[in-house]
């Protein structure tokens, strides 16, 4: 296998298996722990197997094109440092995922865990082997969004919500900036690739913006590493499950910040700037977190203090811009995740075992569990730094750098004496973390009886803890050789010579690393008994608290602002809407109007036709009739709806567009029958003669309604008037009069604009059609009337009662006698129209006709057989199955465009010839005319389909929907 | 003859809008239906009005001097059955409405 596919492996894998994950049944925890746990346990084999090629100082790349012309390219890069990164991130996910098969309940829905964790795995590596620098903003914002999701995973809780929040605000802000750091970057060195950002280190260093990116860089990697002041976020979001508070919490998400500062610091750091800046939030996080961690009594809020107060060690270590301090940064990142993601898992499992997280509750557990609290002694004792343990070491090498001096000032001063400091805090938390849950009074009031969790539970801690053990017993032997691969693809030339040892002889670090041992345990025992009944939090500084300040800083603006803005500026009524729309049209409309003339001519009178006139005489009445009757009179509405709809189609006819004509006289058909069957389920309104006159407010509105009306209406007759008044200069259309024929093969022009020339377009509107059929479908599917309408009509009950009395007539006689002739017309009626439905649609690529109006003339033959005999009658004789021909319509126009790809044409290219056939004569036989008859049966299906579902609800037993009671009505 | 038309989509539109700004559903869609001729003649009359233009082509190919813009007419033709469509679809959802409300005002509750 190539090392470039093993790059893109790794990065696809864990997706396709979120996906994968996804699919499972809810309570699948072992299959999900399988698939999960195989796709870590590849992914990591798949890492390890690449390590030969980067060992020494090689670099395993892929590169795929994806916007060259942005420089951008979705490149893969694997070196020394991302490598040892990978192997952190698939084997502590896999012993996570292995963890949390047996930390999750029964009752949790695994497959979301499962895919979320697998994504998130996913997102991890894409930072961690991106190759470029958009690339790594990319993926660092997918990590945020799988971090909130899976912190909020119990969604129930509002804490979890909450936490989930924060965090994804914070960090995607983070990211937010990062991205903007990262394009500066990419502006000063003229690509966003990585390796040669990171050959270009003089040139950023020295470049004017240097500040700005290196700020906008800053903000991303703290926020992402929780470092003083966005440290916040951690702590609350400890309402994770543990699982992923031990994988993104400790050991990977967080890291994504230090991982990047440690990326960019050959090329960044070694500056004043860089010092002041990651230096102060270094210390800050180092001290406060420690100190914080004491005072907290959750034993994850202990965990993610000391997390704050660990990643500000390798921040300050990162700070100091000496290639010795970077060393030990790389180091202690490594150390960190296996003694915290241990510790979480210890945590887990003391909750998972008694229920309770509270350190003021626990106590004596070790008699219980004694496995388990070995494992996390040995954790704690690591995370304390006490020797022969991983953490010593890298705390070793951070007193010895913090007594250098590097820029002379007083935080270089006070690193010795802050370092102690934090170092005898880190130790009491550890101690109160093992005294006050392991020792001490046997816990009485336990929601659970607390014993050993299953073998494979405790696995992952333990292997972790073996491997704090390991490295710390013999560090040069176990991890070195891949410290140094890791630190030299960072320093590249600039790396150090450092030796990994227990035993560096008495020293000034062994005596500062005395001091804080004996200096913390001293601090334990003077607190420990406050910190029994103490509340959350130190003294004094309980009060600052920061989640307070972000919902203040942040929340209210954002959420509660904007809310009371919505309350106070916006309305759910639509005829206030609507109202504001239609007068910011006319005020868009006038304005270019006012700046520049329209160009308007004193109206020429003479060359009026007078019977144009009088059709539009009627026209006009009509649309004005409709709009006065459209309240109490809505059949007389309908009607006169298609007086106007009339004089429209005569219009289409009078200026040469047969087509239009055609189309919109059979629409204007359906449309009638369509409203008509709607007519039956609106209210009974009946207009009160003895009413008087109606009240000021009420004619207020009318007025003000009528006054926006006139103007819109005059303003829509002064634009249309102005625009056709103007000559039409070289419009495109003369291009598709020129080569209709010539390269589509129909003098229609109309349709082979339609079906060839804009065919792309056709397709989406007869899928938009296709679409609103099935919604219509669907909606009347689930139709519940008002209870009014459930009853059938008083016309049918006055029949029907007609019917029954008379002893030879049974009920629907009536209405059958009065339909008798127009009913045996339409019946005889129906294969003339399916004749005129097919003639319509074959002369369409070359006459007046096609696909559209054949469709809907075809569909009225079916609607006219419903009208005629009755729905139950016609389905008896009848199946139309209208879904069938939207389905296979639609498919037909599909593939007649993905026809053309076996020829090597561009989608729904069309070729054309004529064909002779017997009776008929010359028929044009483009390919389009496949593409238009799926035009026309998906025109035919989605009208008969949308109106017999609407027909159908007459006949259906209803019930009717609960309702709030109907208030009357009024004006 | 263009300002018949201007003055007949003017009225189209205005009774349209009126109709849009009333309460009931039923007159909503009555007003949407008047708005869909006046926009559709409207983008039609943006091919100039002629009368006795030929629409279909009698020679292997044509100029604007002689023949209808085709152009303006295959626009409008789509809408006017996409406009179908959606009045069917407006209609469903008013009845649903008005099932759901027990009201076919078009907010759902009386004022």
């Amino acid at each position: 296998m190539s090392k470039d596919v093993l790059l893109t492996i790794l990065i696809v894998l864990p997706f396709v298996g979120s996906v994968i994950a996804a699919t499972f049944r809810p309570n699948a925890r072992n299959s999900e722990a399988w698939l999960a746990g195989g796709v870590a346990l590849i992914c990591l084999s798949l890492t390890a197997f690449a390590y030969p090629t980067i060992a020494d100082g090689g670099v395993v790349r892929t590169d795929v094109e994806w916007i060259p012309e942005f420089g951008l390219s979705f490149a893969l890069r694997l070196d020394g440092f991302a490598w040892m990164f990978a192997m952190l991130v698939t084997g502590i996910g896999f012993l996570v995922v292995l963890y949390a098969r047996y930390y999750m309940s029964p009752s949790d829905p695994v497959p979301r865990f499962f895919s979320l964790l697998l994504a998130f795995m996913g997102s991890m590596l894409g930072i961690i082997i991106a190759g470029n620098l958009i690339i790594l903003v990319f993926f660092w914002e997918l990590t945020s969004i799988f971090s909130f999701l899976l912190i909020g995973y119990w969604h129930g809780n509002a804490g979890a919500r909450d936490g989930a929040r924060m965090a994804l605000l914070v960090t995607g802000l983070g990211g937010f900036a990062l991205l903007a750091g990262v394009i500066l970057i990419g502006q000063i060195v003229g690509s966003y690739d990585l390796d040669i950002v990171l050959a270009s280190g003089e040139a950023i260093r020295e470049h004017s913006l240097y500040l700005p990116a290196l700020v906008l860089v800053l903000l991303g990697a703290l926020t992402k590493s929780a470092q003083f002041p966005f440290h916040f976020w951690l702590p609350n979001a400890m309402a994770a499950p543990t699982p992923v508070s031990a994988f993104l919490h400790s050991a990977t998400m967080v890291k994504a910040g230090v991982f990047l500062l440690a990326r960019l610091w050959p090329v960044m750091a070694g500056t004043p700037e860089w010092f002041w800046l990651l230096g102060l939030a270094g210390m800050a996080s180092l001290l406060f977190g420690a100190f914080f961690a004491i005072f907290q009594h959750d034993m994850k809020g202990l965990l993610a203090y000391s997390t704050i107060s660990h990643l500000g060690l390798i921040t300050m270590l990162l700070s100091l811009g000496s290639p010795l301090g970077a060393v030990a940064a790389i180091f202690h990142m490594m150390n960190h995740a296996t003694f915290k993601a241990s510790l979480f898992m210890a945590a887990g499992i003391i909750d998972h075992e008694t229920g309770t997280r509270d350190m003021r509750k626990l106590g004596g557990l070790f008699r219980y569990m004694p496995v388990t609290a070995t494992l996390a002694m040995v954790a704690s004792a690591a995370m304390a730094g006490v020797p022969l343990l991983n953490g010593f070491l890298s705390k070793e090498m951070f007193f010895a750098e913090a007594i250098e001096t590097h820029v002379h000032s007083v935080l270089d001063t006070s690193q010795p004496y802050v370092a102690v400091l934090a170092s005898a805090f880190a130790v009491t938390y550890s101690l109160r973390f093992i005294h006050s849950v392991f020792f001490g009074r046997k816990p009485t009031d336990l929601p659970r009886e607390p014993h050993e969790p299953p073998f494979w539970m405790r696995m992952p801690s333990m292997f972790l803890v073996l491997a704090c053990l390991v490295v710390g017993v013999a560090p040069a032997a176990t991890v070195g050789p891949y410290l140094y691969t890791a630190v030299e693809s960072v320093l590249g030339q600039r790396t150090p010579k450092f030796s990994l040892a227990v035993w560096h002889g008495f020293n000034l670090p062994l005596i500062m690393s005395a001091v804080a041992l004996v200096a913390g345990a001293l601090l334990y025992l003077a607190l420990k008994d406050y910190l029994r009944h103490s509340p959350v939090g130190p003294p004094l500084l309980r009060h600052v608290n920061g989640r307070r300040l972000f919902e203040r800083g942040v929340l209210v603006p954002s959420l509660k602002w904007a809310q009371s803005a919505q309350r106070v500026l916006s309305t759910r009524r639509l005829q206030p809407q609507l109202r504001i729309l239609l007068l910011a049209a006319f005020a868009a409309a006038l304005a270019p109007i006012s700046l520049g003339s329209l160009g308007l001519q004193w109206p020429d009178w003479s060359n009026i036709d007078a019977v144009l006139a009088l059709v539009w005489l009627t026209g006009a009445g009509c649309a004005i009739g409709a709009a006065y009757q459209a309240k109490y009179h809505r059949l007389v509405a309908l009607i006169l709806l298609g007086g106007a709809g009339l004089s429209t189609c005569i219009t289409f006819a009078w200026f040469s567009a047969p087509d239009l004509a055609l189309t919109q006289l059979v629409v204007e058909v359906v449309t009638t029958i369509l409203i008509l069957l709607g007519l039956r389920w609106l209210p009974k309104r009946v207009e009160d003669m003895n009413l008087g006159p109606a009240p000021p407010s009420a004619r207020l509105r009318r007025s003000r309604d009528a006054a926006i009306a006139f103007v819109v209406g005059a303003g829509l007759a002064t634009l249309a008037y102005a625009a056709m008044m103007l000559p039409l200069s070289d419009p495109i259309s003369s291009y598709f009069l020129e080569r209709s024929y010539v390269e589509g093969g129909g003098r229609n022009v109309v349709n082979v604009i339609l079906v060839d020339f804009r065919g792309f377009d056709t397709m989406g509107e007869i899928t938009v059609l296709a679409a609103v059929a099935l919604t219509v479908y669907a909606l009347l599917r689930r139709f519940r009337p008002a209870p009014d309408n459930v009853g059938s009509p008083e016309q049918q009950i006055r029949q029907n009662a007609f019917d029954e009395a008379e002893p030879d007539r049974k009920p629907g006689d009536t209405i059958g006698d009065y339909l008798l002739v127009p009913a045996v017309i339409m019946q005889w009626l129906f294969p003339v129209i399916i004749v005129l439905a097919l003639y319509l649609f074959l002369r369409g690529h070359d006459l007046p006709g096609g696909g559209f109006v054949a469709g809907v003339a075809l569909a009225t033959a079916f609607i006219l057989q419903y009208l005629a005999s009755g729905t139950t009658l016609v389905e008896d004789r009848l199946r139309i199955l209208p879904v069938n021909w939207i389905g296979l319509s639609l498919l037909l126009a599909a593939t007649t465009g993905m026809a053309s790809w076996l020829f090597g044409y561009p989608f729904l290219t069309s070729h054309s010839q004529y064909v002779e056939l017997p009776v008929i004569g010359a028929v044009p036989a483009a390919t389009a005319l496949f593409f238009d008859l799926g035009v026309f049966g998906l025109v035919v299906g989605a009208t008969v389909l949308m109106l017999i579902a609407l027909a159908h609800q007459s006949i259906r037993k209803l019930r009717a929907a609960r309702t709030t009671t109907a208030r009357t009505p009024e004006a | 003859m263009e300002l018949l038309l201007a003055i007949s989509i003017g009225i189209l539109g205005g009774s349209g809008v009126w109709l849009l700004l009333r309460p009931r559903t039923y007159q909503v869609i009555i007003g949407l239906s008047l708005c869909s001729y006046a926009v559709n003649l409207f983008i039609f009359s943006m091919g100039r009005l002629r009368s006795g233009a030929a629409p279909i082509l009698s020679s292997r190919t044509g100029s604007l001097a002689d023949y209808a813009d085709p152009l303006p007419q295959a626009l409008v033709l789509t809408a006017i059955v996409i406009g179908f469509a959606t009045t069917a679809l407006f209609l469903v959802v008013l009845l649903a409405s008005r099932g759901l409300t027990g009201t076919d005002h078009v907010d759902g509750q009386e004022q």
